[in-house]
């Protein structure tokens, strides 16, 4: 099916996030969307899906003029979309997932749904538990869910957004397979995606937005360095980084297990020190967030000992940890690390140092404007954290960051940002390393593990199976022991 | 000791038992009515207060036609236009749903007991008994369930279906998702803020309906504010109930059987049975920490239906606004 947009407008309050987009997509072509966090990648698409209404501007779909009022308007038309964050209901078992909202009269015929839910499942591969709640599935399993449920009610244009964000690199390549295989089928396929790689490997043809606008368009392949281009206006060039000498340990772990599940079966012991960057690797959930979490003092080992510039923490709670200044910036985002509602002023106030009872409002309003020019945070100081786009939302995140840390954790710095962003918060992080701070992170971005990693450690089911010298290895090596194979034996 | 032996003894009576079942219809209707709002994530508070205008306008409007049955469609409909306030001032309005349900409880309580003054003791028809023939000289299930008036078969009915309509039908797992996650709904094409208005208007409707069935049934006549504190009750009971229709009548027979447990106490121990029917709040808050106990749970996720009825995960959205931008 061929797909038009036709001068899309649509404005929240003063934001012009989609400022006259026009865009054709063809049948039966994957179309890449590219553009800096807070183009208004996702907003067009949202606007496409019926999502949201625009406030002027022509969908053209087969030639025919359509009216976009609703979501149903748009599954009517054959569209369908993958969100950002997949718009499962959690507790809601998957056949229950899998038919809410599909057409029919009242009768709910649970057994016939799944019976077809099977059939796409094992057409496209997808391994999904009919009868486990939703909340139990992995982030790239309920985008599977979500993909199966599309097709099923007709789509024949999808629409993913960030859909590589948070899933395996299994996962991904399945997913890949799939949307080649669909667009064989006829399927037009929008993919909204940071990661240039991907974009030349699956997409025939991509749009650049900025700022609420098209500002290019190409047909691949076409050189990274030229895409880049075209939404920056300039070559991103990835600087050397400085080396910093490494200083006393900073964080000790010896001898640390957990009571049950991850970590459990062989102690851990580790020391970090002050300037140093310790990468975590391995699929999602492979023990790497229980070691966060003991580290930040989330979680209690069962045995062993934490201790933190030289003091010893061990059983002590995550306050005590933050005295110690050790800080842990989580992945969810909006779950864990901002709260809904709130302005960006009122978070720099919750997350300031001032303990006094009454707040200088006048103070923390210069405070954050401060800091949104600083971190370029596209927004105001009035804005909400739900207001942001993804890597805006990641900038205010760092931005709260206190100014002196001993120890950093974090799980996926990057997630979500674009090439520049990302490029920007790891030379902000990296100039921690100069006040003696050290930094451990956790990423499924093999590049950005090798790039800025001294030492990467990785996770399977559980344990630490390898520890590399990043200056050292390569993205084969890392690739093997993720996937739970030593390099000898994945070579024999 | 031996006094509280027979008390409890005498629960088992059938008799007794039947007259809990008689005496849980309005209590019934309201909680189903209460549970369906708040699975669509409206929670209406103005309960205790619209409850009992439905009942004063139940009373009245039978009390002068002279026919019973005119009294529940005329409550239904003071319950529908309160539970619609509520709705509309939190969709439309941007209003808090617990500050509008608060504020229309207390104007509503006050509204029943001055428009109500005048109707103090007088006596309206009654809904008339009717046994189900053939089923009701079944021995113990007869008279406990089948010797009753239409109100409480209805009331019966109602918690069948609701729990039907939920968890059994297309429209009811929309409605679940509608207060689950609005968004999700929205991006199927469900829409969120009618179907809110729709689930509340019934719920409210049903609310309304208990309110007549305590004036023109359970306890017959007016009196001032007669169904004071059951409105809370409700609330309660719906939380109790995990917001599962089955769980919560459950919850609505065991403070029945509390309550007349009080009574049967009353003679051998006054000062106790005065405590007595605060007790369902206490063993409502420890069912809460029983259910929500890590083990019990890991366990029941391999029985996904009875997790269902004993988990009690309160809606997601549960008075939240949702707005289309
Ligand atoms: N509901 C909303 N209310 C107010 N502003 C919004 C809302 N949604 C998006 N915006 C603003 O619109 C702009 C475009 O946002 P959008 O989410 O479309 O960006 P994006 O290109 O998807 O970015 P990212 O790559 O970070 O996901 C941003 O400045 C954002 O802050
Ligand atoms: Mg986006």
């Amino acid at each position: 099916m061929s797909l038009e947009l036709r001068d899309i407008h649509k404005h929240y309050g003063p934001v012009r996030a989609n400022d006259g987009i026009s865009l054709t997509v063809a049948e039966g072509t994957l179309h890449g969307l590219l553009g800096e966090n807070g183009a208004g990648k996702s907003t067009l698409m949202k606007v496409l899906s019926g999502f949201h209404s625009a406030d002027s501007g022509e969908v053209v779909l087969d030639g025919k003029s359509i009216k976009l009022a609703s979501p149903d308007d748009a599954i009517a038309a054959g569209i369908g979309m993958l969100h950002q964050d997949p718009l499962v209901f959690l507790p809601f078992n998957v056949i229950d997932n899998f038919v809410l909202g599909s057409p029919g009269g009242s009768r709910l015929d649970r057994k016939k749904a799944a019976q077809e839910f099977a059939e796409l499942c094992d057409r496209y591969g997808f391994n999904i538990d009919p009868a486990s709640p939703a909340r139990l599935l992995t982030v790239g399993e309920r985008q599977q869910l979500e993909i199966v449920r599309l097709l099923w009610l007709g789509a024949r244009v999808l629409i993913l957004d960030e859909p590589t964000t948070g899933i395996s690199a299994d996962q991904r390549s399945k997913l890949f397979v799939t949307l080649k295989a669909l667009a064989t089928e006829g399927m037009s396929v929008i993919f909204v995606s940071h990661k240039l790689e991907e974009v030349a490997d699956l997409c025939e043809r991509v749009t650049v937005m900025t700022r609420g606008k098209v500002v290019g368009e190409a047909e691949m392949p076409v050189p990274p360095e030229q895409l880049v281009k075209m939404m920056f206006g300039q070559a991103v060039e990835v600087k050397d980084r400085p080396a910093v000498d490494h200083g006393a340990a900073q964080l000790k772990l010896s001898d640390i297990r957990t009571a049950s599940g991850m970590l459990s079966e062989e102690p851990v012991s580790l020391e970090v020190r002050a300037g140093e960057v310790v990468g975590l690797a391995g699929m999602e959930g492979s023990g790497q967030d229980a070691f966060l979490r003991i580290c930040s003092g989330m979680r209690n080992p069962r045995s062993g000992s934490v201790q933190i510039a030289g003091t010893d923490l061990t059983g002590k709670n995550y306050r005590d940890f933050l005295a110690a200044d050790v800080k842990y910036l989580p992945a969810g985002r909006l779950e864990e690390g901002l709260i809904e509602g709130l302005t960006i002023t009122e978070h720099f106030v919750l997350a300031g140092e001032d303990r006094g009872f009454f707040v200088d409002w006048g103070k923390a309003k210069k405070r954050a404007e401060a800091q949104v020019d600083h971190f370029t945070i596209k927004g105001t100081e009035a804005s909400t954290a739900e207001s942001l786009s993804g890597g805006n939302q990641q900038r205010l995140l760092l931005a709260m960051l206190p100014p002196r840390l001993n120890v950093l954790l974090m799980e996926h710095p990057t997630r979500g940002l674009d090439i520049e962003s990302a490029d920007w918060v790891w030379e902000q992080l990296l100039a921690r390393r100069e006040v003696g701070t050290s930094i451990v992170f956790a990423s499924a971005d093999l590049d950005e593990l090798l790039r800025y990693s001294d030492r990467i450690l990785v996770f399977f089911s559980g344990r630490i199976i390898g520890e590399l010298d990043a200056k050292a290895t390569n993205v084969d090596e890392i690739g093997l022991l993720i996937g739970g194979r030593s390099v000898d034996s994945g070579a024999a | 000791m031996s006094g509280f032996l027979t008390a409890l003894g005498e629960m088992f009576d059938t008799a007794t038992i039947a007259s809990i079942v008689a005496g849980a219809s309005g209590l019934l209707f309201a909680t189903m009515g209460e549970t369906i709002s708040e699975k669509a994530g409206v929670i209406n508070l103005s309960v205790d207060g619209s409850m009992m205008l439905a009942a004063l306008a139940g009373f009245v409007a039978a009390f002068h036609t002279g026919n019973v049955w005119i009294g529940f469609p005329a409550a239904a409909a003071v319950g529908v236009a309160a539970a619609l306030v509520v709705a509309f001032g939190n969709i439309k309005l941007s209003l808090n749903q617990v500050a509008i349900g608060f504020v229309l409880f207390a104007l509503c309580t006050a509204l029943s007991r001055f428009l109500g003054s005048g109707y103090v003791g007088r006596q309206p028809v009654a809904v008339p008994a009717w046994d189900i023939p053939a089923l009701s000289s079944i021995p113990f299930f007869g008279p406990v369930l089948f010797s009753h008036n239409l109100i409480v078969y209805l009331s019966m009915v109602t918690v069948l279906v609701t729990y039907w309509f939920i968890y059994r039908t297309r429209a009811g797992l929309a409605l679940q998702g509608v207060g689950e996650r609005p968004e999700a709904a929205h991006s199927r094409g469900i829409p969120v803020n009618k179907l809110r208005y729709l689930y509340t208007a019934i719920g409210g409707a049903l609310i309304g309906v208990g309110g007549a069935a305590f004036t023109l049934d359970v306890k017959v006549g007016w009196s001032d504010r007669p169904t004071l504190n059951f409105g809370w009750i409700v609330l309660a009971i719906v939380i109790f109930g995990g917001w599962h229709p089955l769980r919560a009548a459950f919850g609505v027979l065991l403070f029945g059987a509390l309550q007349a447990f009080a009574l049967n106490l009353q003679p051998e121990f006054p000062t106790f049975s005065q405590v007595l029917p605060s007790i369902p709040f206490p063993a409502m808050i420890l069912a809460l920490v029983v259910v929500n106990w890590k083990t019990l749970l890991d366990w029941l996720d391999r029985y996904p239906w009875l997790r269902s009825i004993l988990r009690s995960d309160p809606p997601t959205a549960i008075g939240t606004r949702f707005e289309v931008s």
